[in-house]
């Protein structure tokens, strides 16, 4: 980390007031780039062992019971496993097209994106995507709609489904306290006993996957996974074979979740203030026409009695 | 002591006369043993210690729902079901009261109480379904997710309750013989109208927008920019045919309430609406197709999945568009209302595609809901009309209080 916690902190505390104060400037939708100085994790997928240390080391620091099967037992990697209430990230096993070569193995959590579709579909703002980069999640103000669920392309917020009176969504925080409070490194990436998370400001992990990809480009496929996608993501992954192999979707594009329906919302303002006016106007016109065919009643009458 | 006795005895009189239909308790409860109320009390007995399960036990003992699977039938049918057919209220109370067609008048009240009836039941749905269902007000109280489309559900299906509610208030007024407090009722009647539009306008299209955040999970064929007009189109002919539906069903139920004239009349409403149907019909189908050359997905029609979508879009809204046309053309009223049925079930259909099959289209895992949430949701829809029954035997739904004979001119 380039940067001391205090100096963070006072960064993020400008960064906040100036949001607080600075929210008519956010409605003139000017672009926001995001926080400059978020945090993220690269994940180099080359590197990975499949040793599994991570998922224990974020179910201990998230106090969840132990991942489920033994660290040892491979068996785990017969199957796809995604995200659940007690298991915050797990690490996946995908055959290699390259058949002699072991497994690619792809440990998956929240990307904590740059625009995120839960805090976009979040009708309480339970979500905040924060200055440090981590996307928190309030159980203080949920009311367990689970649309965050449904809209997150990730598949990664999970519920407390066998709560009956404090289920909450669940899912990986980054760390947050460990980033910003105490100044150390996520549980997962301090594990890692073969640097495959490298945590760090997402620009400079841009960089530095720049530098690894150009330095190795028969080793890495040249891209970097959450980069671009969904608007950009915090968490971001090199692989060395096209990342549909190793199940991430790469039809999910580049445009940020909360424009999805971003048009839709701005109709909004449109419909609640013409529709009084044009229905009125239906009301007035239907109207017109009652009278009207009440006097026309009267000399069509008379001509009757004339003839 | 004379004077505390007199008003109680009165109450009592009331009480007899307005709750147990001018019969005592014991001869009401005699009458309560038919057929359909010993069905709706098995019902009841399985549903309610279910109802008592999923508040005590949590989501996880009633339901099949998972983590790639946070919608199950709850949203699909209770909720997205239950707001796009009881959108009759809203599209009769426009016709009548906005485009002054005078001569729907008659079925205006059944439609409305259906509407509020409706909403007042998707509302309960949804409790079922909420992780919290205690924080409802949350979004208009505590905490503001301008952001999200549901935030405006929320808001708009609380507000639009309200306002079928006061849409409604005359006949509760009629009943209870408040005649001020009516007076005041109708003459807010138009502008709770209006105001019921707008707020259908955009919560019919919201719930589609909802899924306007899942494109990388509903299935291309029903993913499209144009989902919220999917959704008010749909809406709107759920209404109509819901209209047709339910008044044939009350004219069936309730026939001693209603006069003779009605009678006549009613089949001619049923073609004026038939004709209606057919043409937004139509219409939604075309833009079905608009919706499928938009994202240029001509290729995934040939694809199980398309031939899904060719069933609902023909077999459930062309086929359907037809029998409408076929049936006005004849004149007949019985055609008419098979059409509304067939209708109806084209639309929970779509709903249900949505926001259950076409939905994760490209996960291995299905979703299959678990036997006590049929239960719940059946459990809601006896409540719903056990109550529709209870309000039409008491107040002037059906019929015309004799004391406010045919002012019907208010709009």
């Amino acid at each position: 980390m380039s940067m001391t916690r205090r100096d963070f902190l006072g960064k993020a505390g400008i960064a906040g007031a100036a949001a607080l104060a600075g929210s008519s400037v956010a409605q003139a939708q000017e672009y926001f780039p995001g926080w400059p100085d978020r945090y993220g994790v690269l994940n180099d997928c080359t590197l990975c062992i499949g040793c599994r240390r991570c998922e224990e080391a974020c179910n201990r620091v998230n106090g969840n019971p132990p991942p489920p099967i033994p660290l040892e037992d491979k068996s785990i990697f017969n199957r796809i496993r995604r995200t659940d209430a007690r298991n915050f990230t797990v690490v996946n096993g995908f055959p290699n097209p390259d058949h002699d070569k072991p497994l690619i193995y792809v440990k998956k959590q929240c990307m904590h994106c740059n625009e995120p579709a839960c805090a976009s579909a979040c009708l309480v703002s339970a979500f905040s995507k924060t200055a440090a980069g981590a996307v928190l999640y309030n159980s203080k103000v949920c009311i367990g709609c689970r649309y965050c669920m449904a809209a997150c392309p990730f598949y990664v917020p999970s519920y407390e489904y066998d709560s009956p009176y404090t289920p909450r969504v669940v899912k990986c925080t980054l760390c947050y306290d460990r980033i910003t409070r105490d100044g150390k490194l996520p549980g997962c990436v301090e594990v890692c006993p073969v640097e495959a998370l490298t945590f760090g400001k997402r620009s400079d992990l841009i960089r530095i996957a720049r530098e690894r990809i150009m330095k190795n480009s028969d080793k890495y496929l040249d891209q970097i996974y959450g980069e671009h996608e969904v608007g950009g993501t915090s968490w971001m992954y090199l692989s060395p074979v096209p990342f549909d192999k190793i199940g991430f979707r790469t039809d999910l594009g580049v445009t940020p979740y909360p424009e999805l329906t971003r048009g839709f919302l701005s109709s909004v303002p449109l419909v609640l203030t013409l529709w009084p006016v044009l229905f009125t106007g239906v009301y007035m016109f239907s109207k017109r026409r009652e009278e009207i065919a009440k006097e026309g009643d009267k000399p069509a009458k008379r001509q009757e009695n004339k003839s | 002591m004379t004077v505390m006795t007199r008003p109680q005895a009165s109450i009592r009189d009331q009480l007899t006369d307005k709750l147990f239909l001018g019969m005592t308790p014991g001869e009401y409860i005699k009458k309560q043993i038919t057929p359909f109320n010993i069905v709706a009390a098995l019902i009841l007995a399985v549903g309610i210690p279910i109802t008592f399960v999923r508040f005590t036990q949590g989501l996880a003992a009633t339901t099949n729902l998972t983590d790639n699977y946070p919608w199950g039938l709850w949203i699909g049918v209770d909720v997205l079901c239950g707001v796009a057919l009881a959108a009759g209220g809203f599209t009769l109370g426009s016709a009548v009261y906005l485009f002054g067609m005078k001569e729907y008048h008659a079925i205006v009240r059944p439609a409305v109480l259906t509407g509020l009836l409706g909403y007042f039941f998707v509302v309960i749905g949804l409790s079922f379904d909420l992780g919290r269902p205690w924080r409802l007000p949350y979004p208009m109280l505590v905490s503001y997710g301008t952001t999200s489309v549901m935030f405006l559900v929320g808001w708009h299906v609380a507000l639009y309750l309200s306002c079928q509610f006061v849409e409604f208030c005359p006949a509760i007024f009629e009943w209870l013989g408040w005649k001020t407090l009516r007076k005041w009722a109708v003459r807010v009647t138009i502008g709770a109208t209006i105001f019921g539009v707008i707020l259908s306008t955009l919560h019919q299209s919201a719930l589609g927008a909802l899924f306007l955040l899942t494109p990388g999970k509903l299935h291309p064929l029903w993913y499209t920019p144009f989902l919220p007009i999917f959704f008010l189109a749909s809406a709107i002919i759920g209404g109509m045919t819901m209209v047709i539906f339910e008044s044939m069903f009350s004219h069936r139920v309730f026939s001693r309430q209603i006069g003779h004239h009605e009678h006549e009349n009613f089949d001619r409403l049923t073609l004026g609406l038939g004709k209606a149907a057919a043409a937004a019909l139509f219409a939604y189908f075309t833009l079905k197709w608009i919706g499928v050359a938009h994202g240029q997905h001509w290729d995934l029609l040939n694809t199980p999945l398309g031939y899904w979508f060719l069933v609902e879009v023909i077999g459930f809204v062309l086929i359907p568009c037809f029998i409408f046309v076929w049936a006005v053309r004849r004149e007949s009223a019985a055609w008419v209302r098979f059409a509304a049925i067939y209708t109806v079930i084209g639309i929970i259909l779509n709903r249900v595609n949505v926001s259950i099959i076409a939905f994760n289209w490209n996960l291995p895992d299905r979703y299959f809901p678990k036997w006590t949430e049929f239960v719940v949701t059946i459990t809601i829809i006896t409540v719903g009309i056990l109550t529709f029954r209870w309000i039409v035997n008491r107040m002037p739904v059906l019929w015309e209080h004799p004391d406010y004979p045919s002012e019907y001119e208010r709009g």
